[in-house]
């Protein structure tokens, strides 16, 4: 069937399969920061952004992004590296994999949250795993960009 | 994964379940997330994202939540937070992550009578209704008991109250499901105890919540309460835990959630 969406401001008209999820048909459009990697809902690698909320792409049926404004990673690129920038230098990167799906959490944990504790940023980024490290540098790299340092 | 040969959006209730009634393997989609996990072949798809379910309410002295609603939404909706002590929020908070719960639905958590669900033994522990399409408004506890019959779940009715309640679950890691999980409640005297993902669904603690009956009941009364949780439920053994760790794990967290209930402000 055919969904009529916005992508990073683009709107898209595609032709999708009734059990195809979001992830996949993102990917097939060239969107590739959307990674998969758990097929359990949990490791929130594909997040993305429907209507401004994080949504697991991998989870959500294509068909239900009809006539919603979807945005990925590749749609916020002054956001992203300014995150990223300060991500690096607390040396926080280690492969990346996880990395486009994170930032898409912690930009949305700045859209909803006001100077969140510590507890709270934790709390909001539960759902994103990085098998590198230990996320010590990542909640340095948050409170720095936030400003509750 | 799944399969899926068609997908349909209704406009209408009843429409939704017609399709769904046509055949044994059409299926209601709820968030997907649990579904995803299976391998079910499915002929139709519904999805109930154009009936306008999503919301949460007060209605006629309840909480009316329809079963779009997603677990995110029951986690930060401020009629559920100044509600119950804000039970129903913390008794999802710590299912995976926020775009998870910004995905999967009231409706198919309920529905679906997991054993492993948070959110029914929260639920439990409040004067909790379902309305289906088809059988109409009924106690969650009197659904829960059924079999499993084709029907839509459409709204939760939650009797607004005072009813002070506290939700407790045990993790072996922050996201994982509950190895068990508590709800304990108590409104004019009359107390509320359910415990769920032992590991089959949650159940209401019926003698045990009556021995309770009390503002405040005195230590040998909880004791006595705590005890006859264990020997009324049943408790069973999985990957997560054993029967008799998950009655140990029960009398804890049972006796933890009835001092909260009594310290709770508005007592």
């Amino acid at each position: 069937m055919q969904i009529e969406l916005t992508v990073n401001d683009k709107v898209v008209l595609w032709e999708v399969g009734n059990d195809e999820f979001l992830a996949d048909t993102l990917r097939s459009h060239g969107y590739l920061s959307v990674k998969k990697a758990c097929e359990t809902s949990c490791c929130g690698l594909c997040t993305i952004w429907i209507d401004g909320k994080s949504m697991l792409s991998c989870s959500i049926l294509s068909l239900r992004a009809h006539g919603k404004k979807v945005t990925t990673i590749e749609g916020l690129p002054k956001e992203a590296e300014e995150f990223a920038q300060i991500l690096s230098a607390e040396g926080a990167e280690q492969c990346g994999f996880c990395s486009p799906g994170f930032i898409m959490s912690v930009l949305a944990m700045k859209n909803e949250l006001v100077n969140p504790t510590e507890e709270e940023i934790i709390h909001y980024l539960t759902g994103n795993l990085c098998r590198c490290t230990g996320y010590m540098g990542q909640l340095r790299a948050i409170k720095t960009y936030l400003g509750v340092a | 994964m799944f399969t899926m040969l068609n997908l349909v959006q209704p406009k209408e209730l009843e429409e939704a379940y017609q399709i769904f009634s046509e055949k044994r393997n059409n299926t209601i989609l709820g968030g997907c997330a649990f579904l995803k996990m299976g391998r079910k072949r499915i002929t139709t798809g519904i999805d109930l994202s154009n009936l306008n379910l999503n919301y949460i309410q007060e209605r006629d002295g309840f909480i009316e939540i329809g079963a779009m609603a997603s677990l995110r939404d029951i986690e930060i909706n401020p009629l559920l937070k100044d509600n119950y002590n804000g039970v129903l929020a913390k008794s999802v908070r710590d299912i995976i992550g926020v775009q998870f719960r910004n995905g999967v639905t009231v409706g198919a958590s309920v529905y679906s009578k997991y054993g492993f669900s948070d959110l029914i033994t929260a639920l439990l522990s409040l004067d909790t209704e379902v309305e289906l399409f088809k059988a109409g408004r009924m106690p969650l506890e009197e659904f829960l008991a059924q079999p499993k019959e084709k029907d839509i779940l459409v709204r939760l009715w939650i009797r607004k109250t005072s009813r002070q309640a506290v939700y407790l679950s045990f993790r072996n890691s922050a996201t994982d499901y509950s190895v068990l999980n508590v709800a304990v409640s108590k409104l004019n005297e009359q107390w509320k105890i359910a415990v769920g993902a032992r590991p089959s669904i949650a159940a209401l603690a019926v003698s045990a919540s009556e021995m309770l009956v009390g503002e405040m009941p005195s230590s040998e009364r909880i004791e006595m309460a705590v005890q006859k949780v264990t020997e009324e439920l049943s408790f069973g053994t999985n990957t997560r835990g054993t029967s008799v760790y998950r009655k140990a794990l029960c009398k804890a967290l049972v006796r933890r959630g009835i001092l909260e209930v009594m310290a709770c402000k508005s007592n």
